[in-house]
């Protein structure tokens, strides 16, 4: 089990988020299995029980409990990891909240897998879109390698002394959750020099020091400020990100890109928005297009919360149009990212059209060629003028489509 | 050697003056009692119940012990979490949680199930005013049959969770019943518990004079009623072995149901039919007591 650290190996997303955890010399570790997320805690199991990782680990009986252990461990002053997907993630809803009002920095790893009902263990965005509001850093990532780096990136991060909230970092169920990627594990000794050990600065459980955490506010009391502190702590957060990638570049070699990753996008008409998985077959995607005459770029976002407003205005401002690709959907409102990103936009001059897609859910395959299909599709839209809808389903069956197109004839 | 009164005086307890209780509640005699034993090197994790709102409104604290308030269910949970960062770090800290009835025997039964479990070196102490008190006074699990709650105006129609034998029968090293009515019981069993490793279960008999419907001045002898009547009979079990603490001499069952106005529809055919489910549990746990282990 142990790994050849400072070295290249084949590992899975699952894995190289188990590896950042050890790598990050995380104290206590609580976790519940769920397909795809169940092969990290074997991991992290198998690492400390192993002596490979030096760290408690907390076996708990529900994803509530595992997410109230680790924030209790961090009250306590422990760096904590824990991992999970889907209804683990919404079990865990209103645990969340109390680790962002409580200001732990706790670092969870997400495996992105659709809501049921109907069971379905594939990927789609449902589960952490729809815990948005729950004051963690969001950050999507494209490759096994991304997962490891922002993993050790986001405890620097979450831990800084402007931000202290907790992270996750979402990775996409199978498509990186069970997928060998090559992944260059960095030295422990290198990881330690760029994250030092956890030191909580605000508060934490010591008797010698006691303090009451979390008793009832009044209305005419800091309970509004303290809402609004969570609110300046994750705007300023984009700063650090950007920081930390920067200096995660300069010690390790690797630049995944801030808050959001740009590709050929300086010189491009159009610009395609997604994110996760999906980025890397716009990558592909862009590159076709171009190699046609297209002139097309790509808008990777990494961190949806905080969310880019600035980068997304100063980026698209001046661009004839974005293609704005979710693999979720807030029903009857639209993509979460394309219903932010229209947004973002709007008060802009000479803000570009934002056509929004919806696809991708319960794990249906989609490849550079859908990304290519919704991208002439929306600069057909917008050189016609056809956008009568704020967003559209791409990729249905059939028999659903028309129905979906029938819909749009009558709007 | 048992904990004397001189020795509950000379310690010093976390409980301050001007908290936000209620006048003549069994919740705060009982903290007061169990800080004492515990002491200053005490971290409490206490989950939605009355003491969220005893410990008094931010910024200020009755209570002068480290406190994480927590949701609801997941008390246990949490509480696994600061033990196993404290053993991480190599600190010694007794991890307690403080819960009322309802965050352990309904909502927060599974995390505590999974701490026992486990074996998590924590304390846990349900003071146990038999009914959600905090939101109003609703039924839990751990109202009596027959007592009237807001959500039972006609008297609950079902037995409570017997909560500290499904605990024992988790096997963990110690599980004690206790009212505030015996205070030196109470005493001796929180210092017994401080002193063995795993976890570790106290129920609390703590009787609320709003929830209850009795006048204040009357807490500390309704706590003993319940007792004398075999009402709330208390014991311990260590590693296993069940052992009946206090064995007064039997009083009616009625001295104590007559004294609160929650059981004010009990006809007296019922009481009697309640004696006999008293004697019964009475008789159970004399019969456990003899036998080599419970659990």
């Amino acid at each position: 089990m142990n790994m050849a650290e400072g070295e290249w190996d084949i590992i899975t997303g699952n894995h190289a988020a188990a590896l950042a955890a050890k790598l990050a010399r995380v104290g206590v570790v609580a976790a519940y299995p769920i397909t795809p997320q169940t092969t990290v805690v074997e991991y992290l199991a198998s690492f400390v029980e192993s002596g490979y990782m030096n760290a408690e680990y907390i076996r708990v009986e529900s994803e509530h409990s595992a997410m109230a252990a680790v924030i209790g461990a961090a009250a306590a002053g422990a760096r904590t990891f824990t991992a999970t997907s889907s209804q683990g993630l919404l079990y865990m809803a209103e645990v969340l909240h109390w680790a962002a009002g409580s200001r732990t920095p706790v670092g969870m790893a997400v495996i992105n897998r659709s809501v049921g009902p109907p069971w379905n263990i594939h990927v789609d965005h449902q589960d952490t879109m729809s815990q948005r509001d729950t004051g963690w850093l969001q950050l999507y990532v494209s490759s096994n390698q991304e997962v490891l780096d922002t993993i050790i990136m986001m405890y620097k991060v979450a831990e800084h002394p402007e931000v202290m909230l907790p992270f996750m970092v979402c990775l996409d169920a199978f498509v990186l959750s069970h997928t060998f990627m090559p992944v260059n594990v960095p030295k422990q000794e290198e990881v330690d020099d760029f994250l030092p050990p956890y030191r909580p600065r605000h508060w934490m459980l010591d008797p010698s020091d006691p303090i009451s955490f979390g008793n009832l506010v009044f209305p005419d009391d800091e309970y509004q400020e303290m809402r609004w502190s969570i609110d300046l702590s994750m705007r300023r957060a984009l700063e650090v990100i950007e920081e930390v990638a920067e200096e995660f570049s300069e010690k390790f070699g690797r630049y995944h890109g801030g808050a959001i990753m740009k590709y050929r996008i300086s010189d491009a008409d159009y610009v395609i928005l997604t994110s996760a998985t999906l980025a890397s077959e716009a990558e592909v995607a862009v590159d076709m297009m171009r190699d046609e005459g297209l002139s097309i770029g790509l808008l990777k976002l990494r961190s949806f919360r905080p969310f880019p407003h600035h980068s997304i205005r100063e980026n698209l401002q001046g661009k004839k149009g974005v293609i704005v690709i979710d693999r979720s959907i807030s029903f009857s409102s639209g993509g979460p990212i394309g219903t932010e990103v229209r947004s973002s936009l709007y008060d802009v001059s000479g803000a570009p059209a934002v056509v929004n897609y919806i696809t991708g859910l319960g794990g249906r395959d989609i490849t550079y060629n859908d990304v290519i299909a919704m991208s002439k599709d929306a600069i057909s839209r917008i050189s016609t003028g056809r956008l009568r809808k704020p967003y559209y389903w791409h990729k249905l069956k059939q028999d659903y489509q028309r129905i979906e197109l029938a819909e749009e004839v009558v709007s | 050697m048992s904990i004397t009164i001189h020795d509950l005086r000379k310690s010093e307890g976390s409980y301050l003056p001007g908290s936000a209780s209620c006048p003549g509640c069994g919740a705060t005699i009982a903290f007061r009692i169990a800080s004492r034993i515990l002491g200053p090197n005490t971290v409490y994790v206490i989950p939605a119940c009355c003491f969220s709102i005893i410990q008094s409104p931010y910024p200020r604290s009755a209570i002068s012990a480290p406190i994480l308030n927590f949701a609801f269910a997941a008390a246990a949970a949490a509480a696994s979490g600061v033990q196993r960062a404290y053993k991480f770090l190599g600190k010694d800290v007794n991890v307690v949680v403080w819960a009322g009835d309802g965050g352990t025997v309904d909502i927060g039964i599974q995390a505590l199930s999974g701490a026992a479990e486990r074996g998590e070196n924590i304390i846990y102490i349900c003071y146990d005013n038999e009914a959600y008190m905090n939101t109003g006074i609703q039924r839990s699990g751990a109202t009596p049959i027959k007592a009237i709650t807001k959500t039972t105006p006609m008297g609950k129609q079902e037995m409570p969770k017997d909560m500290p034998m499904i605990v024992a029968a988790h096997r963990v090293p110690y599980v004690a019943t206790a009212s505030v009515g015996y205070p030196f019981d109470l005493a001796n069993k929180l210092e017994k518990a401080k002193r063995i490793k795993g976890f570790r279960y106290i129920q609390i008999f703590s009787p609320c004079p709003p929830g209850w419907d009795f006048p204040v001045e009357k807490t500390a002898e309704i706590g003993k009623l319940a007792v004398d009547t075999y009402f709330w009979p208390l014991y311990e079990i260590e590693e296993g072995k069940l052992r009946v603490t206090i064995k007064p001499r039997k009083k009616p069952l009625k001295e104590f149901i007559r004294m609160q106005r929650r059981f004010e529809f009990l006809k007296d055919e019922e009481i009697e039919e309640m004696e006999k489910l008293v004697m019964e549990k009475w008789n159970f746990l004399l019969h456990l007591e003899r036998s080599e282990r419970v659990f």
